[in-house]
Parts: C-alpha cells; structure tokens; sequence
C-alpha cells in the first residue's frame, strides 16, 4: 500500500494490467498466429510449414470471390432492410411510446433471449415447405406449389435480418431518443411542412445511430454462416461457410486463415467508404 | 351534396371511409403493431413447438398438443449435459470476464494516463471482428502451442470476449459517477481502499451486476466462437447445431423457452427496480 502510495502514476497501469493481458495473449496474439497460419505452405497429409505462401491469399480471392461477393451483397441487403423496418417502428416507440417505452424496447430485444440457433430454427419452422407461410400463399394462389423459401436466398437474408435486428433498432432508438422535441416543433412553426421537418431536422440528428447501427449489423452479418447453413443450400454459401469448413472439415489452415484476413480486409474497407460517404454528407448536407 | 351520397350508400362505405381515417392516423402505430408481431411471431413459433408432438423427427410441422417435452425435459441424451457445461463455462467466464473488465473501466474512466486513447480502441477491436475471425485465430493459437482444446479453451474463448462488454456497460455506468463522494470520505480519513469498498463500489455495484449479467448471456448464446475451440467439448448451441442436422427433437424448444423466460424474468425485475430506484430519489 506504502509503495502504491509513493507511486500513484502506476495505479491504473495496474488496474488495467490483468485485463488487457488477457486481450493480448487471446486475441491480438492469435491474431498473429492466424497471419503465420495463412502464410503456410504444405497439405495436410505432409503438414504445414511456413514460407511466406503470398499465393494463398490470391487463391482466396480467386476460387471464392463469388462467396465473398455474396456475403456482401447478403450482408448489405440485411442492414437496409433492418434499417427501413426499424427506423419508423423506434420512431413510434422514443415519440410516441410515452412511459412504456422500456416494454417496448424490451420487446425489441426479446429475440435475443432466445438462443441464436433457436430463433434461426424457428425461421426454418415459418418457412417451411410445409409450414403456415407458404400454405397460405399457396392456398390464395399467390405462389405455385413447387415454389419454397427454404435454400433460397430470400430464406438467408430474411434470416440475417431478423438475427441482427437489435443490432440496428437499438442505435437507432438511442439517437431519436435524444432528439429535442422543440427543433422539430421550431422547424414547424418555420413553416417546414412535416415531412421537410423529418428529412431536415430529426434525419440528420438520427444519423450517428444510423451509422452505429449499420456498423454493428453489417460486421457480424458478412462473417456469418449459421443462416445461409441452415436456411439456405449450397448456392448460398457465404464465406464463413468457406472458412468454417475450410478450418474445422477440410483441415486446410493455410486457406481458412487466409481468408479470414481477406474477409476483415474487405470489411474494413467498406466500413471506411461508407464513414467517408456519411461524413461528406454530413458536411454539405 | 356527399352527405346525401354518404346517407344514400348505407353503413358499409361510412364505416370504410372510417376506417381509412382511422388508418391514416394511425398509420404509424398499425406499422409499429405488425413490426413488433414480426419480432415475436418466431419466439411465439419456439415456445409452440416445444408443446408439439412431432411424428417425424423433424420438429417442423404442427401435429398436437403434448405436455410430454416438458415432463420428460431431460429426456434426450446429451441435452442436459450439454445444458449444464453452458453453465458452467458461463459462470466461470462471466465471473471473471467481470472482475478484468471493471478493473478496466475503472482506470479509463478515472485516471488520466498516457495511452487511454490507445487502450480504448483495443478495447473496442474485439467486439469490431467478425466472430469467426476471434474464432478461428484462438484455434490457431491453440493448434500452433499444441494445446488441447475443450472446456478450459472454451472458458478462455468466452473471457476473451466478454471482457470488452463488461468494460463498456461498466464505464457507462461509471461516467455519470459523482467523484465528490469519494472525495469526501478521504476527507473523513477513510484511505483509499477503504473508500473503494465502502463509496465507490456500492454505487457502480448495479452496473457490474448488469455487466455480469450480460457476460453471463453473451456466453450461454455463443455459437460461432465456441465451435471453433471446444474439441469434443459439446455446450448448449453446439448441441443444437448437431441435433439440427438430423432434426432437432423438441426438447431443445423447451430449452429454448426456459432461457427466454429466464431471461425476460431477469431483464423485468431489472426494468421494475430501476423505476422503484428512480421513484425513490426524487
């Protein structure tokens, strides 16, 4: 205590040290585990060595584009989707939700609570060939009877979406939250008619929750494999499938590391065009 | 003139027109309704079927009622063990995941040191990678040190990523922290550790507790990152990703629904003493 004392500098260093050790030993030092790993060259049968296999990182790209190219697209559709569905419902529930506010928010989170297999699962319930959706549409006529959800594209997106909603709605729900009512009601009585007092006041303010929002569902939802497995066929493998079963099936390491740096390379990447396009547009807007 | 034409057409179109109006301002409240039915139709769909008494294995098609998943919930092989190594690990992880983090929170938010900004962003990375990224680069970790992976590696895993979340639900609890407190009982002659136990963690105790909480979630839910280091280690998701393939039997919907309803009970009483704490103070 005595030496704490003469030496008070040191005191967050040490409140900090046991936890941020643990991030470096399991998470930033694999990181470079996973670098070496995808720098290997070899096969499985003879086992791996290392000997800086630039290679594997152009075959990455060159035999899975397609899948990479999709997850993307998945990924992408998901967050808009998720943001046009959740934008106007947290619109009601921080203008109009009053003081039950907290039960709707938790009926925002409430898929939550339910294991992510699970909930992803009960998609496949609701989708089903068999299931309520598609027997009524078929019975109305709306749809054929060989036409399916099920290991279609529409089933993985719709999946993802409803995954990572939360992910979307509670950013949002946030920013419009905080809002000041009286810039609206001062847009008004400057005679903004009430969808110009939206796209020019409570828009722009919700933008930072737009943008948190779009992150925190767009990242997880490219590296995702749970949905296109179980909702989807093999035409809709994304490139987690790829890495999944590039690492734990096919035992080829040096692929699956391989793309796991393409996959957060390509991540990165988009994350940085859409801050700069929201930033500009913050600027001149 | 359309008073006439209103009287003249009945109540059908009276009612219709009505309807309209009604709809139109409302329209905001019909969407919120149909967006929320859209978020609860599929736990409404895993609660169901946990009540469904399937012909086939595959639980996906309505066949009737039975009781019988629930009274023999602990009927299917493996499913409970699976259940409890959750636990476990869950336990284990949470627990410590929320003594580093808050160890964390508490030097980000109260001292000013050289390298804050730094230790934030690495904070802030792990929950910025995709999980399949944390979890295949801790499998290389562990396949290049020749460490067998199982529980332990499991528990590893799962500190890992709490860490970050205890840190940032702690350090929101934390910033609205009036320090005058603290800084009176050192008046008083309290030093400093006294004063951490008897001011400082009584106050942020309702943040820790929900950062545990949500570590303690986080972990129990977690598939991705668990299936790449558990060995043959099998935890709740991983048993359902397993049993998904050749059908997964009903039993897991009554697991299913007894996580939610825990959950929901949890997330209520927080909600409910909350109020009562903010009712209190005035």
């Amino acid at each position: 205590m005595a030496f704490l004392h003469r030496h008070r500098w040191l005191t967050p260093y040490l409140l900090l040290a046991p936890g941020l050790a643990w991030l470096a030993v399991f998470f930033a030092i694999p990181l470079g585990f996973l670098a070496y790993q995808s720098l290997q060259e070899g096969t499985f049968e003879f086992g791996y060595s290392f000997g800086w296999a630039w290679g594997n990182y152009w075959d990455a790209i060159d035999l899975y584009h397609k899948q990479l190219v999709r997850s993307f697209v998945y990924a992408g559709l998901a967050t808009v989707i998720a943001l046009v569905v959740s934008y106007p419902l947290v619109y009601w529930i921080a203008f109009r939700g009053g003081r039950w506010k907290n039960l709707f928010l938790l009926a925002i989170v409430a898929p939550f609570f339910v294991t992510y297999l699970i909930r992803t699962l009960a998609w496949q319930t609701i989708l089903a060939d068999h299931g309520v959706v598609l027997d009524v549409m078929r019975t109305i006529g709306l749809v054929g009877d060989d036409f399916r959800f099920l290991q279609t594209s529409t089933a993985v997106v719709a999946g993802i979406t409803y995954n990572f909603f939360p992910f979307m709605a509670l950013p949002l729900y946030v920013s419009l939250e905080q809002i000041d009512h009286r810039l609206i009601e001062a847009a008004q009585d400057l005679y903004a008619s009430r969808l110009q007092a939206f796209l020019r006041v409570t828009l722009p303010l919700s933008l930072p929750g737009i943008f948190a929002g779009t992150l925190l569902t767009f990242i997880p939802a490219a590296g995702d494999f749970i949905n296109a497995q179980l909702l989807g066929s093999p035409d809709q493998r994304m490139i987690g499938n790829v890495i999944q079963s590039k690492f734990l099936e096919l035992i080829d390491y040096p692929a699956a590391a391989a793309l796991s740096f393409v996959l957060t390379a390509a991540i990165l990447a988009a994350v940085a065009v859409y801050a700069r396009a929201l930033g500009t547009e913050k600027l001149t807007g | 003139m359309s008073v006439a034409v209103e009287t003249l057409g009945g109540g059908r179109p009276g009612a219709l027109t009505r309807l309209i109006r009604f709809a139109r301002h409302h329209v905001l409240t019909v969407y919120a309704l149909l967006a929320f039915a859209y978020l609860l139709v599929p736990i409404a769909i895993v609660v169901l079927f946990s009540f469904n008494d399937p012909k086939s294995r595959f639980n996906y098609v309505w066949e009737g009622f039975t009781l019988d998943n629930w009274r023999h919930w602990d009927a299917y092989p493996g499913l409970t063990d699976a259940m409890k190594i959750s636990l476990e690990v869950a336990a284990i992880s949470s627990a410590v995941a929320t003594a580093l983090g808050t160890l964390i929170a508490l030097a980000l938010v109260r001292y000013g040191f050289r390298g804050r900004g730094a230790t934030n962003l690495f904070i802030f990375l792990p929950m910025s990678t995709p999980e399949i990224v944390l979890g295949a680069s801790l499998l290389a970790l562990f396949l290049n040190l020749q460490f067998a992976t199982g529980f332990l590696t499991i528990v590893i895993a799962h500190i890992m990523f709490n860490v970050s979340y205890v840190v940032v639900t702690v350090k929101a609890r934390l910033v609205g922290f009036d320090r005058h407190l603290e800084e009176a009982a050192m008046d008083l002659g309290a030093n400093e550790w006294t004063t951490f136990r008897k001011v400082t963690l009584p106050l942020i105790a309702p943040g820790i507790l929900a950062a545990a909480l949500l570590a303690f979630a986080l972990s129990v839910d977690d598939f991705v990152i668990t299936f790449f280091n558990s060995g043959s280690t099998t935890t709740f998701p991983i048993f359902v990703w397993t049993a998904a393939a050749r059908g997964a039997p009903p039993q897991v919907n009554v697991m299913g629904t007894m996580i939610f309803v825990v959950a929901l009970s949890l997330m209520a009483v927080n909600i409910l003493l909350q109020r009562r704490r903010e009712g209190r103070t005035p």
